[in-house]
């Protein structure tokens, strides 16, 4: 079976966001980027299936400008086996990818699908799930643990109550939590060897996709700064002053 | 055309989560329907029914929606689609997990955890963990949106909307529910609660954790974690706030023994009223503290018990 591994090329963990002063945006010029942590686990997660013999071949695809190769080199650095840059400039909103995704699919045929729940860029949680909706396949998503067998999947998920478990008819959707694994750090001598590793590149046109944004950004903020507030002597006077605000 | 809000309920409950979601609802388009999916969720059908500005709850109870997988509740709520201008859900685990599948499948794309209704098109939302936050407009499209829940305050329980029975969907038969480990906690979620207490690599073990735990229940608070906390072992994953963890927005956040990293800091800043208590004075966490008690947590965390039981 062959896994597909989507990456996304986001600004690093670490780095502090500085919203642009035209509004129009978040500074991304002179800024570390690194592959979006979810991701990471995703290919942690698809490396380690390869590993226990579960699956034959980890292929990593990444949409996003030229630069997104190097997120596709940390995935072959982590032990995928090839990848695909569909090279695209401007956003592209979460269904756009999903439907690009659906192609590379069609053409890939693989028998699980892997991604990250969210991109700690913008956040928006929707790429697994479109994906799964546009292949009328299932989804475990925000998944803690996964096991795959010939046909199934199951996926033991992160739900607000605590864990949920699902069996998945494959070929199927997964989405990981940050509790599925921790990511290896990658050897030299695998860095190195990830240097010939394959990358097919493509365009979102290849797959005859529209790209065109359908919201419209207004405008980008920073948040409402907080203050810091009074400091309190005691417990005792804390609770006063809670009780006075009416929150307890 | 009217708005449809997807019910996050127990099947024996409705949750709060709905009825904020609603509050979102009635600003984007009316009247608000609600749609009940479950088996045996008549309690939580007659809780929908109550809340104001719903015109109509819509009830389909069978066993194919008991533990609300995305697959055939996202096929449900697609065929009630083409009734609707606007269709949303909270942004719980169900939430997430099942608008998506429903944007897809109607081409359209999904606004996620919207903070504010600014017009009926017009939207914030967080980005970058909240350390950004988009003004976005949708026009043109039916509108598929997720609620942060706790940036909305919950509609009154003063309505009487009508229940209308409607049939299930076909099964996809793609998916299987095959258990359940839900937290034992009598405490609320994380996500969902009005008071968190969280405890910080400065509570210096698992046994101390009762320290927050006890003032929890006291306050029918939920209990949180830094990753600090988490990464000790004091307290399982689930309970972490922050970037990578839960972001939460209650109505008041007690941070103890917590310094305030950036990444935890991401994850509850939107809190109406934030407590610190820390020994550091110079901890990062008293920068966005209404209220900070600087000393030993050990001192403070009895006393504040005690003060809470003097009334």
């Amino acid at each position: 079976m062959k896994v597909l591994v989507p990456v996304k090329r986001v600004i690093d963990f670490n780095v502090a966001v500085r919203v642009k002063a035209d509004r129009t945006g978040v500074e991304l010029a002179n800024v570390k980027m690194s592959i979006n942590p979810f991701d990471e686990i995703a290919v942690e997660e698809a490396v380690r299936l390869k590993e226990k013999g579960k699956v034959s071949e980890v292929v990593a695809v990444s949409i996003g400008p030229q630069a997104a190769q190097e997120t596709l080199r940390t995935a072959l650095a982590m032990g995928a086996d090839r990848g695909i840059l569909v090279k695209h400039d401007a956003e592209l909103e979460p269904l756009a990818v999903a439907k690009i995704l659906r192609a590379v699919v069609a053409e890939e045929q693989p028998g699980l699908v892997i991604l990250g729940k969210q991109a700690i860029d913008d956040d928006c949680n929707q790429v697994g799930q479109m994906l799964a909706a546009l292949l009328s396949w299932p989804q475990g998503t925000f998944a803690a643990k996964l096991e795959l067998e010939s046909d199934t999947a199951t996926v033991t998920r992160e739900v607000d109550g605590g864990l949920q478990t699902v069996a998945l008819k494959l070929p199927a959707i997964v989405t990981t939590d940050l509790r599925l694994n921790e990511p290896r750090y990658a050897s030299l001598p695998n860095i190195m060897k990830a240097r010939k590793k394959p990358i097919a590149e493509k365009t979102v046109a290849d797959y005859g996709v529209d790209p065109a944004p359908r919201l419209k950004v207004l405008q980008v903020n920073e948040p409402e700064k907080r203050r810091a507030g009074a400091r309190v002597r005691s417990a005792g006077e804390l609770v006063g002053k809670l009780r006075e605000r009416g929150v307890i | 055309m009217p708005a449809l809000v997807l019910a996050e309920h127990t099947n024996t409950a409705l949750d709060e989560a709905t009825a904020k979601t609603v509050a979102a609802a009635v600003q984007i388009s009316r009247p608000v329907h609600v749609l009940v999916a479950g088996s045996n969720c008549q309690a939580a059908v007659q809780q929908a029914a109550k809340l104001s500005g719903v015109e109509k709850v819509l009830l389909c109870d069978n066993p194919l929606y008991t533990n609300f997988l995305a697959e055939p509740v996202a096929d449900l709520v697609l065929s009630l689609a083409p009734a609707y201008d606007a269709i949303l859900a909270p942004a719980t685990a169900n939430g997430k997990n099942t608008l998506p599948r429903v944007a897809a499948k109607l081409d359209v794309p999904q606004i996620s955890e919207i903070l504010s209704v600014e017009s009926p098109d017009i939207f914030r939302r967080p980005i970058y963990a909240g350390n950004a936050v988009q003004t976005i407009e949708a026009k043109g499209f039916k509108k598929i949106i997720t609620v942060r829940v706790a940036a909305f305050t919950a509609v009154a329980r003063d309505g009487n909307a009508q229940i209308e029975t409607i049939p299930p969907a076909a099964d996809p038969a793609l998916s299987r529910f095959v258990g359940e480990n839900l937290s034992r906690s009598e405490r609320p979620e994380l996500t969902g609660a009005k008071i968190i207490i969280s405890g910080g690599r400065g509570l210096q073990s698992k046994d101390n954790f009762l320290l927050i735990e006890r003032i929890a229940d006291k306050l029918g608070a939920a209990v949180g974690a830094s990753r600090a906390a988490v990464d000790a072992g004091f307290v399982p994953n689930d309970r972490q706030v922050g970037q990578t963890g839960k972001i939460v927005a209650p109505e008041l956040y007690i941070a103890v023994g917590i310094s305030g990293a950036i990444q935890h800091l991401a994850g509850m800043k939107d809190s109406k009223i934030i407590v610190a208590i820390n020994k550091d004075e110079n901890a990062p966490i008293f920068g966005v503290a209404d209220y900070g008690l600087v000393g030993d947590l050990f001192e403070a965390l009895p006393e504040f018990e005690k003060a809470l039981d003097a009334r």
